[in-house]
């Protein structure tokens, strides 16, 4: 990622191609917190950050990370803020009042959305949080451009002195393409924070988002700004037309499809007939630009992913110029011919094409996918979500269940985002029945646990990761604690950041630069609430399960078990088994067990087989990890564990 | 090359490498001249899923990253499954596969809610369909040599010979090196070379 002249082209993921384009830009400070699709950006920067001498950081939520890129702005620096799309929902806050206060050295925020919720546990749209901020938006068509209008997005961000929004996708940062590498810069600049001039000079002056009863000295300014990058988007070269002069039907569209759009337009030979207007920068839309490509055609179809955002504004700007386009029809969401849920691809552009066109279907291929289908309805079985083998989750809602089953009084966990959020599934053993943003299912459980006193007898627990705790749920946690909600949070410590990657949070002593870093305790800090704090290790089921009832039997005020053992994926577990598990087939009694193969059928662990010949158990030892937790849930003691010698 | 962009789809299970296997073909191809556009999924919908990733080759230009249905020119896959599941979706009758023969099996069949069928009874059903199907024991050779994960290597050794684009084990050599540290270098390079000795 550092060669500085001639670059040769490289193999790049959309990720690595922002985050080149901002050590291009000559950033100096980088923040973020870790979600798919965007975690690699931050990632990327940190092996960068000794050699180009940058501070970067996994914050400890997104709002942070903006405020920590914020201040790096206002002393002249150059800062990228990192997050997926959730966290501009959590940045929102600091983020609306930064608008309003504006930046001084070039800041960009990035937001990966991830249409079709992918890796997420809902379909989110940050676009429209570009009107609702009143800053720019950009959204690169391609890798080369992800590079480019990062590196562009600095600049702007100067010229304006407001941060610039830049979107990406899934198909856009977890895709690669080729890429030319510019230069690097080879001065950095030195910060100073001036504070001391007049209260509205945007260079000297205090940073204040607002004064009190008088939006239109700073928010009348911003807007201002924003007609500003309107004009300049006027001649943008992230915008680009390819097509006919008068085009039977115009395309517009953004980011990854635009990719989808050329391809289907090149599958169906259209290319006399269809135009494709691309737009890199989609907020606000340059309007002369707009009007030029609008006069020609007289049918549009918007392609675009999750909410109709570019939709709603090209009909709004055709609306303002209707006395000089007039009518036009439009193709799109709202017409149904774009599907309003979920990720589109060249398949769905083409059918949207066919329809709107009057072409006939082609079904070339019908014939062997209908054969091919036939045989994936019985030889491709379903792969449901799972943990991974020796995940600690496994054997924590294992534990979790057994608590509340025996308890009796109909239990339950609220949960929220992580690896943990499968425990809703068979995986988790149903475990979970609440599931929504971060640190909400300690929120939920605390006000779940107010109700009690309306006589409802059911016990009330809530998970968190290790993460999460320190992201979102130290609010919830106080609030259960100083209202006395009799709950029992229980904190899944995998000791990282897991299901993104393993990146590091406060609760470890090390940064993602590598840097000694003050390990928050988590439990000290619940303690200190006066919360009762247990920790056990999941992997001991009995200790667990024990623990845990008790814990519920309680009725005055919040309790904490922390549930500490690491990822199975983590660097220090990986690749090492700690117990070699076996099963030995004479004592293993199969269906006959009592509760009919307990390990396979219910416990589910993929390091697990059912051998249906011998009807026994068996391991899959290139699954197992060897975490042994099966050998304590099996009845007859068929599965052993004995130490693996490293 | 016999079509542009070519085509090409990686498949597996979650943990089998399939993205580092794409990835290293990627640079490989990129190493001939070719632009390359890939297109992955993984992250929480992985966990014990179908991981698949789509590479575009051609002489020019981006690609989307995601192939259309039905245009897939060559199917590599991990898991003798995952070689159906995406023929059913991206499929045609010129479609080349090459499949590695060791099941990762789904929870649900653990379970015993669902049935994986024989391998043999996949790989007699895809060759019907497909008469050049190859299958080859990746896992297997992969176990003898001391590592299962070494299977995506030695598959990509068994791919550089049925790909009708040229590349070869000094592209593998140059592209492997920006991946693995110093001291794997000469084990995946015998990986790669068990591959090209099994088709």
């Amino acid at each position: 990622m550092n060669q500085k002249k001639h670059s040769p082209r490289l193999l790049m993921m959309g990720n690595d191609a922002i985050a080149r384009g901002a050590l291009e830009a000559g950033i100096q400070i980088a923040s973020g917190y870790p979600g798919t699709p965007s975690s690699e950006i931050i990632e990327n920067l940190s092996r960068s950050a000794a050699e180009r001498n940058i501070y970067v950081e996994w914050s400890t939520n997104e709002k942070v990370a903006a405020e920590v890129a914020a201040a790096a702005s206002f002393a002249g620096l150059r800062s990228l803020c990192v997050m997926k799309q959730n966290g501009v929902n959590v940045a929102s806050d600091f983020l609306l009042h930064l608008a309003h206060s504006g930046t001084r050295g070039g800041m960009v925020l990035v937001s990966c959305d991830d249409p079709g919720a992918l890796s997420s546990v809902n379909e989110g749209d940050s676009r429209p949080f570009a009107r609702l901020l009143e800053v720019p938006l950009l959204e690169p068509g391609d890798f080369q451009e992800a590079k480019d209008m990062t590196r562009w997005a600095f600049e702007l961000s100067e010229e304006i002195r407001n941060f610039v929004f830049l979107r990406s996708v899934t198909r856009m940062s977890h895709a690669s393409g080729c890429v030319t590498a510019g230069d690097l810069p080879e001065k950095a600049r030195r910060p100073a924070f001036r504070h001391k001039g007049f209260l509205l000079d945007p260079d000297s002056g205090p940073v204040i988002s607002l004064l009190p009863g008088v939006p239109e000295l700073k928010h009348g300014p911003q807007q201002e700004k924003l007609r500003k990058a309107a004009k300049l988007f006027e001649k943008s070269s992230f915008n680009t037309y390819k097509g006919p002069e008068k085009p039977d039907l115009l395309i517009i569209t953004s980011s990854a499809c635009s990719l989808y759009s050329r391809e289907a337009v090149h599958l169906l030979g259209l290319e006399d007939r269809v135009g494709i207007l691309k737009m890199g920068t989609t907020w606000p839309l340059p309007p002369e630009l707009m009007k030029r490509h609008l006069t020609a055609p007289d049918r549009i179809l918007i392609v675009e992913e999750v909410l109709p955002f570019l939709e709603e504004n090209v009909k709004i700007l055709a609306a303002e110029a209707a006395a000089e386009l007039g009518i036009k029809t439009f193709y799109g969401k709202k017409s149904g011919h774009i599907p309003s849920v979920g990720e589109l691809n060249p398949d769905v552009v083409i059918s949207a094409l066919r329809k709107i066109l009057g072409l006939p279907a082609d079904d070339s291929t019908a014939d062997f996918l209908k054969k091919a289908g036939a045989i994936a309805a019985s030889a491709a079985p379903h792969r449901e979500l799972t943990f991974c083998p020796g995940c600690p989750h496994r054997a924590s809602y294992w534990s979790i269940h057994n608590a509340i089953e025996l308890d009796g009084r109909e239990g339950f966990v609220c949960g929220d985002i992580g690896c943990y959020t499968l425990g809703f599934l068979p995986c988790g053993f149903g475990t979970l029945k609440t599931i929504h943003s971060m640190g909400s299912g300690t929120g939920i459980a605390s006000g779940f646990g107010q109700i009690r006193r309306f006589e409802m007898d059911q016990p009330i627990l809530a998970v968190c990761g290790d993460s999460t705790f320190f992201h979102a749920a130290i609010p919830a946690l106080i609030n259960a604690v100083h209202h006395r909600s009799p709950v029992t949070i229980i904190v899944l410590d995998n000791r990282g950041t897991a299901m993104t990657g393993f990146q590091p949070h406060p609760g470890l002593d090390v940064s993602v630069m590598g840097e000694p870093a003050v390990d928050i305790d988590m439990a000290e800090i619940c303690r200190s609430l006066g919360a009762r704090v247990e920790i056990r290790d999941p992997f001991d089921l009995e200790e667990t399960e024990r623990t845990l009832k008790l814990m519920m039997e309680e009725t005055d005020g919040a309790r904490v078990l922390i549930l500490r053992q690491a990822c199975s994926l983590s660097p220090e577990k990986k690749g090492r088994k700690l117990f070699e598990v076996t099963v030995d087939e004479s004592v293993c009694i199969g269906e006959n067990c009592g509760c009919n193969r307990l390990c396979t059928r219910i416990f589910r662990c993929p390091g697990l087989l059912w051998d249906g010949q011998k009807k026994t158990a068996r391991i899959d030892e290139v699954i197992c990890t060897g975490c042994g937790v099966c050998a304590g849930i099996c009845p007859s003691g068929a599965i052993t564990k004995k130490e693996a010698r490293v | 090359m016999t079509a542009d962009p070519y085509n090409i789809i990686i498949t597996g299970v979650g943990g089998q490498g399939n993205v580092l296997a794409a990835r290293v073909l990627g640079n490989m191809l990129l190493r001939r001249g070719y632009e390359v556009t890939i297109g992955e999924t993984f992250g929480a919908t992985q966990r014990g899923g179908s991981v698949m990733s789509h590479l575009r080759v051609a002489k020019y230009g981006v690609w989307s990253p995601q192939i259309p249905r039905g245009r897939a020119h060559m199917i590599v896959s991990l898991e003798p499954a995952e070689a159906v599941r995406v023929l059913k979706d991206y499929g045609n009758e010129d479609v080349k596969v090459l499949s590695n023969t060791r099941p990762v099996y789904p929870v649900s069949v653990i379970a015993g809610d669902v049935v994986y069928p024989p391998v043999e009874e996949i790989r007699d059903r895809v060759q019907a369909l497909i008469p050049g199907a190859r299958f080859i024991d990746a896992t297997e050779e992969a176990l003898k040599m001391g590592s299962p994960i070494l299977s995506n290597i030695i598959m990509l050794g068994a791919l550089s010979c049925i790909l009708p684009i040229s590349v070869g084990r000094s592209d593998f050599e140059a592209a492997i090196s920006g991946f693995v540290p110093v001291d794997a270098l000469d084990t995946n390079l015998r990986a790669f070379d068990r591959g090209t000795e099994m088709v």
